[in-house]
Formats: structure tokens, C-alpha cells, sequence
């Protein structure tokens, strides 16, 4: 559909709108769950993906429902992109048995079979071992999905990454290896830790294709990303794609970034994926200023009943702690 | 029945299952073309082929946590170790992901996973190849940890292992690859979790598994020989989970206990063991409950050295009396 075409009425089925809906749900997801945490409603560990959403949501629309993905323990929006229903995961937050891992995994921990979803992570490049091995199930099975394997810019320093990069290439295992570089392992900038300028230059090593992608922006996600997995599910191999991001919160919800200058996130926010997509819908004729507001209405009412689905779910009975270590 | 080698029996089940059920498959260094650092697997790549019988690169945290993302999509991965003590660079795989997937997950990812491999000391490798890892693996919540000690344990609990839906950890020996003895054809499955008493006696119980179990038998000949003292030799066979009504059993029969490991004794298998015997078994024991285990230093290469802090004859034979109160 052209953007050109002048409108009257704002034409919401255009895919544009689509994708900007879909960030928004993930960036009032994400805020909810900080009020939350900060609320003291939950506790433990919570990493949120504020200013990731573009990869998250240009990524899934390159998949079919049969690819397998895996990730780190930054993961709520990318499993809800998996296809796990926002509630299950607000209920996961809260620990409750309707989470979409009983309540046993917590925020680092999503997990679904039934979407593919291999598991948030809490081990810094321990996801990829496992992602190589779901891509030698593929392999073994003559079937051609691929694996996407998220992991943070600090698990490129990570020997068993390595290890695994190395047998993928070796072996044509389609792992789609995506790095998220949000600059920054934790509380250390990544330039003070690696000897690489750029991530997808370690490629190199195992003659493994790569790319570098500016994961600020859902459409040249897509775009990059479409080409990869159609190449992928002819050739077989694996794949390193360096997405270059910002996270615009803390590390966790403990850390108070004194390693980054106000400046240089004031920077990274000029290019907020949500905002700059609305203001481009509100530049095509494709929204309105009040159509943006209507609509974050209705996804902060969306949320609040994931979160009210969380509140309202039951904790697991105590037998549970005593379940699922062994499979008869 | 066949009189076949340990590692024909291991060989040999990997092969029946690997006919059996066609998502098992074997990886690890050297399986394939090279039949097996140790030949255990010798001939299952001409049988079944590269897909299935893969040569891995040196790279064990790597492939063994290949190995558990191959089983959380459906295959049944056996990885060979060349020895556990380099498995100890997979443990990061087997313990913070294999043992954790299934509990993590709500129950939605069973890892059905063997790792196999020697275990403990062959003979003058010093300290980096003669480790014990039965005390750290039985610690983790989620793992099964098998050790068998005969050619026939050694196929039941292999079959056995390959087919249950838990992470298992399989401890054979280096020194007890080339030994014989008879071994059922066939369909022949011994249960995880169960263990046997290997020779029923009257006066002591040895509770002892892996390659140290040929050890007590010939000092358990000695004993009775020497000194008219009955023995019961009871293998667990499973370390995790730990037969316990067995030994429950044996003790109340004998009411004395020697439990001869061949690991260090802080913390291990060992312990644990006597522990339990005591809580359980308190008014039954005649004496406090013996044990023989490796020194708590390093294995040294020197042949008199390694001798001298590994348990032995003499060592068995001398807490045998002191538990009978004979010296």
C-alpha cells in the first residue's frame, strides 16, 4: 500500500501501524512491569528491554511459527513475539502458577514448547550451545526451520559461544546468531572488554557469514533480516548479525548507570523506534496525534489486564517446589 | 549370555538402542572414525553412519550443551567424554542447563541425555586425569549418576539410561574397559535407582561401586580366607538416586558397614551414605560405620605415590577390622 496515496481516514490495517502497535505493547509492557518491580509486587532479578523493541518485533516477522528461538535473560518481549500470551508472562513475573513457566522460572526464565520458545537464559552465553543443538535437531531431521539465538554483546566474550559458532559453521547448523549490542555488559563498556570494534567481525574466524544491522529502526530490521532467513533456509549455515541498540534503562532495575554520560543516552533517545515510527505514521497521513493517543489507550488497558491477570492468578501449591525435577 | 569385554557391552548397547529408536546418536571425541578413544564405540559409524556417529571438535562445554538443545527439541543425544575430567569443562551445560531445563521450564523441557565417559584414576595420569566426579555430579538436583561395575551392569544401566527422560550421568573406568564377563543377549534392561548385592555375607557389609569394586572382591578374598569373617559386598549401582532401602537392609542383616569410594571422601557419595545409615540404621550398627577413601590430595604420578593414596587391598582389608573390632 502506498503512503503517498493522500487519506482522509487514517488506514489502520497498514502494516506500518501494525508494527508501531506491537513496539508500544512492548514498551507499556516493559514500564508496567518496572512499576510493578518497583511496587514491590515482585522481586528477584528483572532485566527490561526498553529501547530493543524494533529487533524484537523486526526479527519475529521474519520467522514462521515453527523456527525455534532462545534468548538471555532480557527476555520478556521476545517471547511474547514468540507467541506466549503477555499475561502468562506478566504471571511468570509474579511467580504464579498461570506463568508460562508455573511460576518456577521468573523473569530470566520464560519458557514454551508449544511456541518454540527454548528458554530465557541466566547463564551469559550458555543459550547458544543449545540453540546450536535445536539447529543439529533440525539438521538431523532433514526439516527446515532455523534457530534464533539472542544473546547480549557480553556472551561475544564467552569461550563456549566460540566452541559452538565453530560447529555450526562446520556442521551447516542454522543458528541465526543475533548479538543485541546494546553497548554495554552490564555496568562495562563493551570497548573496554573487547578487542573488536565491531561483534560481527568474530565471525571472521569461523568463515561464518555476518552483518551489522541498525536495530533502532523496525523497518530496516525487517528488511535486513528477511534477506538472512531466506538465505538461511537455503544454504543451512549459521549466521552472525551484530544489531546495533540502546538500552535506554539501567542494566537491572538496581543499577543506577554511572558508566554512561546523560548526553549520550539523551543521544540514543533521538532515536526511540517507537517514537520515530510514530512521528513518521503521523508524517505518511497514517496516524494522528489523537489516533496515537487513542491507541495507547487502549494498549495501557491491554497491559493492565496482563498485569491483573498476574495479580489474580494463584501461587503455585507448595507440592510444586517438589515437581518437574525428574521426568518418570 | 556372551562373555563380552566392558566395552563391548557398553558398545553393544549403544548399538541395540541405537537400532531401536532412531533419535539416538553419538557424539563426542574420536567416536567415530577412530571407533572410540577407547573403542567403545567401534563399529557404530559403519552401522549407522555420520548423521548419527559424530566426531566432535575438542570443545566439551560445547558439545555437550549441544547435546541438551538437541534433547529439548526431541533427540535423545548420548556424548561421550573422553574422560570426565573433561567433562568437567562441560559442566556448566550439564548442571546449570541439563539439570535445571525440565524444573525451570514448569515441566515442558525433559533433557533425555546420556553423558558417558571414564571416571577417576587409570593408572599414573596424574592429577588432571585421575579425578573422581561422583561427589560433585550426586549433589545436583536433577541429574541421574550411574556407575556401573561389571560387563553386564554395564549394558543393563546403559539401555537403561539411554532411555529415561533425565540427564544421566554415566561413570565407566579406563581400567575396566578390557575386563570379561557374562553378559545377557539382547533386551536386557537393569532399572536406575536399583541396587544388587553382589556376594551376601553375614559379619560386614562393604557398600562400594565402580572399577573399586574389583579391589574389595579380592580383598573381600582375603578376609574370608584370612580371617573367617563374612562379607556382604552391596553395589548400589546408581549413585543418584541412591538405592537406600537396600543398604537399609543389608545393614540390618550385618550391622556393620564398610563403604570403600574411590573419590575424596569430604562431602562425597561416601558420606552421604554413612550419614544416612546412621540417621536410619542408629540402634542396628555394632560399630560406627567405616570408610576407605582417596586421600584428600591430588593424584600423584609416581606409581608408589598414586598406590599410596588411592584406596587399596590393604586399606579395605585393614577398616574391615577395625569395624569388626578385630585389631
Amino acid at each position: 500500500m502506498s503512503s503517498k496515496v493522500k487519506k482522509t481516514v487514517p488506514d489502520q490495517a497498514h502494516p506500518l501501524v501494525a508494527l508501531y502497535k506491537e513496539m508500544l505493547y512492548y514498551r507499556r509492557f516493559e514500564e508496567r512491569v518496572l512499576v510493578a518491580y518497583t511496587n514491590q509486587k515482585f522481586s528477584g532479578f528483572c532485566h527490561v528491554h526498553i529501547g530493543q523493541e524494533a529487533l524484537c518485533v523486526g526479527v519475529q516477522k521474519c520467522l514462521r511459527p515453527t523456527d525455534y528461538m532462545i534468548s538471555g535473560y532480557r527476555s520478556h518481549t521476545q517471547a511474547i513475539a514468540k507467541g506466549i500470551p503477555g499475561h502468562q508472562v506478566f504471571a511468570e513475573l509474579f511467580g504464579k502458577v498461570t506463568g508460562c513457566s508455573r511460576g518456577k522460572g521468573g523473569s530470566m526464565h520464560m519458557f514454551s514448547k508449544e511456541h518454540r520458545f527454548l528458554g530465557g537464559h541466566g547463564i551469559v552465553g550458555g543459550q547458544a550451545p543449545l540453540a546450536t543443538g535445536a539447529a543439529f535437531r533440525i539438521k538431523y531431521m532433514k526439516e527446515d526451520d532455523i534457530v534464533v539465538c539472542y544473546m547480549g554483546d557480553a556472551a561475544m566474550n564467552q569461550g563456549q559461544v566460540y566452541e559452538v559458532m565453530n560447529m555450526a559453521a562446520t556442521w551447516d547448523l542454522p543458528v541465526l546468531f543475533i548479538v543485541e549490542n546494546n553497548q554495554y555488559g552490564m555496568g562495562t563498556d563493551i570497548r573496554r572488554t573487547t578487542s573488536v570494534d565491531h561483534l560481527y567481525k568474530r565471525a571472521l574466524a569461523f568463515d561464518m557469514d555476518h552483518s551489522m544491522v541498525d536495530a533502532m529502526d523496525v523497518e530496516t530490521v525487517i528488511q535486513h533480516v528477511d534477506k538472512i532467513v531466506k538465505k538461511m533456509r537455503k544454504d543451512k549455515k549459521p549466521y552472525l548479525l551484530e544489531a546495533k541498540c540502546y538500552r535506554y534503562k539501567g542494566h537491572s532495575v538496581s543499577d543506577p548507570q554511572n558508566y554512561r554520560t546523560k548526553e549520550e543516552v539523551a543521544e540514543w533517545l533521538k532515536k526511540d523506534p517507537v517514537l520515530v515510527l510514530g512521528e513518521k505514521l503521523k508524517a505518511e497521513k497514517l496516524a494522528t496525534e489523537d489516533l496515537l493517543e487513542s491507541w495507547d489507550d487502549e494498549i495501557k488497558t491491554r497491559v493492565r489486564a496482563d498485569e491483573q491477570f498476574a495479580d489474580e492468578s494463584p501461587n503455585p501449591d507448595l507440592s510444586e517446589a517438589w515437581m518437574h525435577v525428574y521426568l518418570d | 549370555m556372551a562373555i563380552l569385554t566392558f566395552r563391548e557391552a557398553l558398545g553393544q548397547a549403544m548399538y541395540e538402542e541405537m537400532e531401536r529408536d532412531p533419535s539416538v546418536f553419538l557424539m563426542g571425541e574420536e567416536v567415530a572414525q577412530y571407533n572410540g578413544a577407547y573403542k567403545v564405540s567401534k563399529g557404530l559409524l559403519d552401522k549407522f553412519g555420520p548423521e548419527r556417529v559424530i566426531d566432535s571438535p575438542i570443545s566439551e562445554a560445547g558439545f555437550a550443551g549441544l547435546g541438551v538443545g538437541a534433547a529439548m527439541t526431541g533427540l535423545r543425544p548420548i556424548i561421550e567424554m573422553m574422560t570426565w575430567n573433561f567433562g568437567i569443562q562441560g559442566f556448566d551445560q550439564i548442571i546449570n542447563h541439563a539439570a535445571k531445563m525440565l524444573y525451570m521450564s514448569g515441566g515442558q523441557f525433559p533433557i533425555p541425555m546420556v553423558i558417558r565417559g571414564p571416571n577417576g584414576a587409570a593408572h599414573m595420569l596424574s592429577s588432571q586425569h585421575s579425578q573422581s566426579v561422583d561427589p560433585f555430579l550426586t549433589n545436583v538436583p536433577g541429574l541421574k549418576v550411574v556407575c556401573p561395575a561389571t560387563p553386564a551392569d554395564g549394558k543393563g544401566l546403559l539401555k537403561a539410561a539411554i532411555r529415561d527422560n533425565n540427564p544421566v550421568c554415566f561413570l565407566e573406568s579406563e581400567m575396566m574397559y578390557g575386563m570379561k564377563g557374562e553378559v545377557p543377549d539382547g533386551e536386557f534392561l537393569i532399572p536406575l535407582g536399583v541396587g544388587e548385592i553382589k556376594k551376601a555375607g553375614s559379619d560386614v557389609t562393604i557398600i562400594t561401586w565402580g572399577k573399586i569394586y574389583h579391589k574389595v572382591v579380592k580383598a573381600v578374598e582375603h578376609i574370608e580366607k584370612e580371617f573367617g569373617i563374612s562379607v556382604e559386598i552391596l553395589d548400589p549401582r546408581t549413585l543418584l538416586p541412591l538405592d537406600e532401602n537396600l543398604i537399609f537392609q543389608s545393614v540390618r542383616k550385618t550391622h556393620r558397614v564398610v563403604i570403600v569410594e574411590e573419590a575424596w571422601g569430604f562431602a562425597s557419595v561416601g558420606a552421604q551414605i554413612s550419614d544416612r545409615i546412621h540417621n536410619m540404621c542408629f540402634d542396628e550398627l555394632d560399630a560406627p560405620v567405616e570408610r576407605v577413601s582417596t586421600d584428600f590430595v591430588p593424584v600423584p604420578y609416581n606409581e608408589a605415590l598414586e598406590h599410596e593414596v588411592l584406596p587399596n587391598e590393604d586399606k579395605i582389608v585393614k577398616a574391615v577390622r577395625r569395624v569388626i573390632y578385630a585389631d
